[in-house]
């Protein structure tokens, strides 16, 4: 997630991470994480302490002001087996949502022009 | 390739979803796309999300998803052809780079018989087949993320966001630290070495070949991982 300032929106970062602020935490599907006092606060998030807090890192582009957030460190790519939602374009810009085949079995292939 | 998949399998309820992760978006897998005529959903990863949500670290690569959107397998080498170069020797007459990097390519292990033995039984059986993984082996052999693999999703993802910008030197330094934080993954590597050598309005470089941005290249990076390591295996 490519960010240009230090805090996000909790709405931008949710929609974009799937990490929802909530009285109780950070929560995404079952699982909710604890956040210190101050890393959410009047709509938007502390970026470093939040990224700090769920393990996943922040590396910060000082020449450009841009900082990226990685994904959450320590465990595997997949934390569950339930397919993530994916929504991609294709060749004519035509959004197309992986989860509008439920009731199929789908094989998706990655492959590059390279 | 990919179509033939898709009209083998379709009848047996399977649909397949192509993704072609190219930071060139729509421009650089038009060729491809258009060619092969596809009559199943074929989409663009300029930004290479699926690889972060899904592990994939070569292609092809594929995961296979029930009819409840649950994955039976995770990220694995999908060949569905074998290798065109296995069974033939090296032409003469080619180019040094190009004759050396066929002799590598002949020694990547391709075991499409058996990729599209296992492909063809889950379509017929579904969680029956053997081949089908629980949802926890699926997620125990997904690629590990250790500390260092998420900070190179995050370099890599600042490398493209600024290559797209134009800032293209800024874009190098931040390919190269995701190289260096995860070494054998080789999407990275071939992402940033083709948008280095592909000259404007060419097709992708396949050659990718020494340049004064990188310390690799995909000839000198596969001997040094062995060809048989260039992709994990199918099992």
């Amino acid at each position: 997630m490519i960010l240009t300032a230090p805090r996000v929106g909790m709405d931008d970062l949710e929609r974009r991470t799937g990490w929802a602020i909530k009285p109780q935490g950070a929560c995404k599907a079952e699982v909710c994480v604890p956040l210190e006092p101050g890393t959410a606060e009047d709509g938007d998030v502390d970026v470093a302490s939040f990224a700090r807090q769920l393990r996943m890192p922040l590396v910060h582009d000082g020449d450009h002001g841009l900082w990226a957030l990685g994904p959450p460190a320590g465990g595997r790519a997949l934390s569950t087996a339930v397919a993530p939602e994916l929504e991609l374009p294709d060749l004519s810009g035509q959004p197309f949502a992986l989860s509008s085949l439920r009731g199929q079995k789908v094989v998706l292939i990655a492959w590059a022009s390279w | 390739m990919w179509q033939a998949l898709r009209s083998e399998l379709h009848p047996a309820g399977v649909e397949v979803v192509t993704v072609a992760l190219d930071t060139g978006g729509a421009d650089a897998a038009r060729p491809w796309i258009e060619a092969a005529r596809p009559e199943h959903p074929s989409l663009i990863d300029a930004a290479h999300v699926s690889d972060e949500l899904l592990g994939f670290v070569n292609v092809p690569n594929a995961v296979w998803i029930d009819e409840e959107g649950v994955l039976t397998r995770p990220a694995h080498p999908a060949h569905v052809q074998g290798s065109g170069f296995a069974d033939s020797p090296v032409p003469e007459g080619l180019p040094p780079r190009i004759h050396d990097m066929l002799v590598e390519v002949k020694k990547i292990p391709n075991h499409s018989d058996v990729y599209l033995g296992a492909l063809r039984d889950w379509a017929q059986r579904g969680s029956a087949s053997p081949w089908a993984l629980s949802p926890a082996e699926v997620v125990a052999r997904s690629q590990p993320r250790p500390p260092g693999h998420a900070e190179a999703a995050a370099c890599f993802e600042l490398g493209q966001h600024l290559w797209r910008q134009g800032q293209r030197d800024a874009a190098v330094a931040w390919f190269r630290e995701a190289h260096r934080l995860q070494p054998d993954n080789w999407t990275y590597k071939r992402q940033a070495w083709t948008l280095a050598t592909t000259k404007e309005g060419e097709a992708s470089d396949l050659i990718q070949g020494p340049t004064d941005l990188y310390d690799g290249n995909w000839l000198d990076d596969v001997r040094a991982a062995g060809a048989e390591n260039y992709y994990i295996a199918f099992e």
